[in-house]
């Protein structure tokens, strides 16, 4: 997802007896559906793995945004510019909700940063894929936006309340960044040229696979599925996501009149739910070793984003002091 | 940014209602606070009014103290309303 293979750095769950007092009275809180706040005792291994799951997730937000600048000033009109322009400005706000949230795990800002520029943490894969065309803005909004909203509305009920309380913001506003991703494919697919039909299907060919990529490995190959799952901070494994995302994904892309690349689609009555093909794994796993096609670019953009603005935080900082002073 | 101050924020939603939390922002000074926390958590009409306050001027309750704090009022039913039971005849009180 926006997180994926989040390392709790445990090898193996502990039952109740197992735990100490302190950690047996946290988990019954958790099993209880009580919201752990940033005041309360946690395990240092919960307070680790949120940390991460948190900033990765933010990271994710931030870098998101840079497939989509792309196509800033080559909107087709003002009207797609400005909602391109909203959607954009959301994102940063989502990643900054969610650096404040991990901030208050104790975690600093700055350091956790550092962390994405040198490569060390990561964001999700989905965002290592180049933006080709206009409708590569409808797809991203659609599939991208829409197979975040899933992960995101199941993790409204998150253990840690901070990071719960700003998902339930993230998602209020998540709904307008899908439908307006839809409605960009559709315009197309209704009203455009067959060129413009064809790329609308381009765009879905290339990013339907790497939007499955994003629900993370295999349930059988997440290792610390087990545990983000005791303490909550993850709801649902990794595999019912994602049917979830297709089931609800292939209606509309029937309306849109579009197909799918892979031959192994399709509705399995007894099981109520779509079937689909093998996930080239080995793809997914080199995305995130940094080889994906746009990997060094986009952490190039943020690094020189970063730098180039140190000067405007520098001024603020000097403007606020001298103000003070003027003051005193 | 780590050496800029962190800002609680407070949106009043609505005329006549309180201001309630909703997150922090970092900021050079209260005035830049301000402007970061009007572009991050109003900027689909969620508020008529806005605070930021340096987090740490903010004196909170240990969770350690939630007993002694918060218990002695869990004796005291005697202060609902709803202790006092009234014949039916009293009609609405």
């Amino acid at each position: 997802m926006y997180a994926q293979l989040v390392d709790t750095g445990v090898k193996r769950v502990k039952t109740l007896n197992e735990m100490s007092p302190e950690e047996r009275h946290f988990q019954e809180k958790i099993d209880a559906d009580i919201k752990i706040e940033a005041k309360n005792w946690m395990p240092e291994a919960y307070r680790r793995t949120l940390i991460r799951q948190m900033s990765q997730h933010a990271h994710s937000e931030i870098v998101g945004m840079l497939p989509e600048k792309n196509w800033l000033t080559r909107a087709p009109n003002l009207k797609r510019k400005l909602q391109l322009l909203a959607k954009i400005q959301d994102e940063a706000g989502h990643g900054l909700y969610l650096y404040s949230a991990m901030e208050t795990l104790g975690a600093n800002r700055d350091e956790e940063l550092e962390k994405l520029h040198s490569g060390e943490v990561k964001y999700s894969s989905i965002f290592n894929y180049p933006s080709r065309s206009w409708a590569d803005m409808g797809t991203i909004g659609w599939l991208v936006d829409g197979a975040a909203i899933v992960n995101q509305v199941v993790l409204q009920r998150t253990s840690y309340g901070p990071y719960s309380r700003a998902m339930i913001r993230i998602c209020k506003e998540e709904s307008f960044h899908q439908r307006q991703g839809y409605q960009i494919l559709l315009e197309m697919m209704r009203n455009g040229t067959d060129e413009q039909k064809a790329m609308v299907q381009d765009s879905i060919n290339r990013f339907w696979w790497p939007a499955l990529m994003m629900f993370g490995p295999h349930d059988t190959d997440s290792p610390n599925s087990a545990q983000s799952m005791q303490w909550k901070v993850k709801r649902m494994s990794n595999d019912d996501l994602r049917q979830r995302f297709i089931d609800q994904t292939i209606p509309q892309l029937e309306l849109l009149g579009c197909t799918v690349p892979d031959p192994d689609l399709k509705w399995n009555e007894a099981r109520g739910h779509y079937d689909f093909g093998a996930i080239d794994w080995s793809e997914f796993y080199s995305v995130l070793k940094g080889n994906g096609p746009c990997n060094k670019d986009r952490l190039k953009t943020r690094r020189n984003a970063y730098e180039n603005g140190a000067w405007v935080r520098e001024a603020a900082k000097a403007y606020a002091d001298k103000q003070k002073q003027a003051a005193a | 940014m780590s050496d800029w101050t962190l800002f609680e924020v407070f949106v009043r939603s609505k005329h006549g209602l309180n201001h309630k939390h909703v997150g922090s922002v970092h900021a050079a000074d209260a005035p830049m606070a301000l402007e970061n926390a009007r572009e991050l958590y109003t900027r689909r009409s969620e508020g008529v009014s806005l605070w930021v306050v340096p987090s740490a001027q903010i004196t909170a309750s240990s969770p350690d103290e939630k007993e002694p704090l918060f218990d002695p009022s869990d004796d005291k039913v005697y202060r609902h309303a709803t202790f006092y039971d009234l014949p039916k005849e009293v009609g609405h009180m």
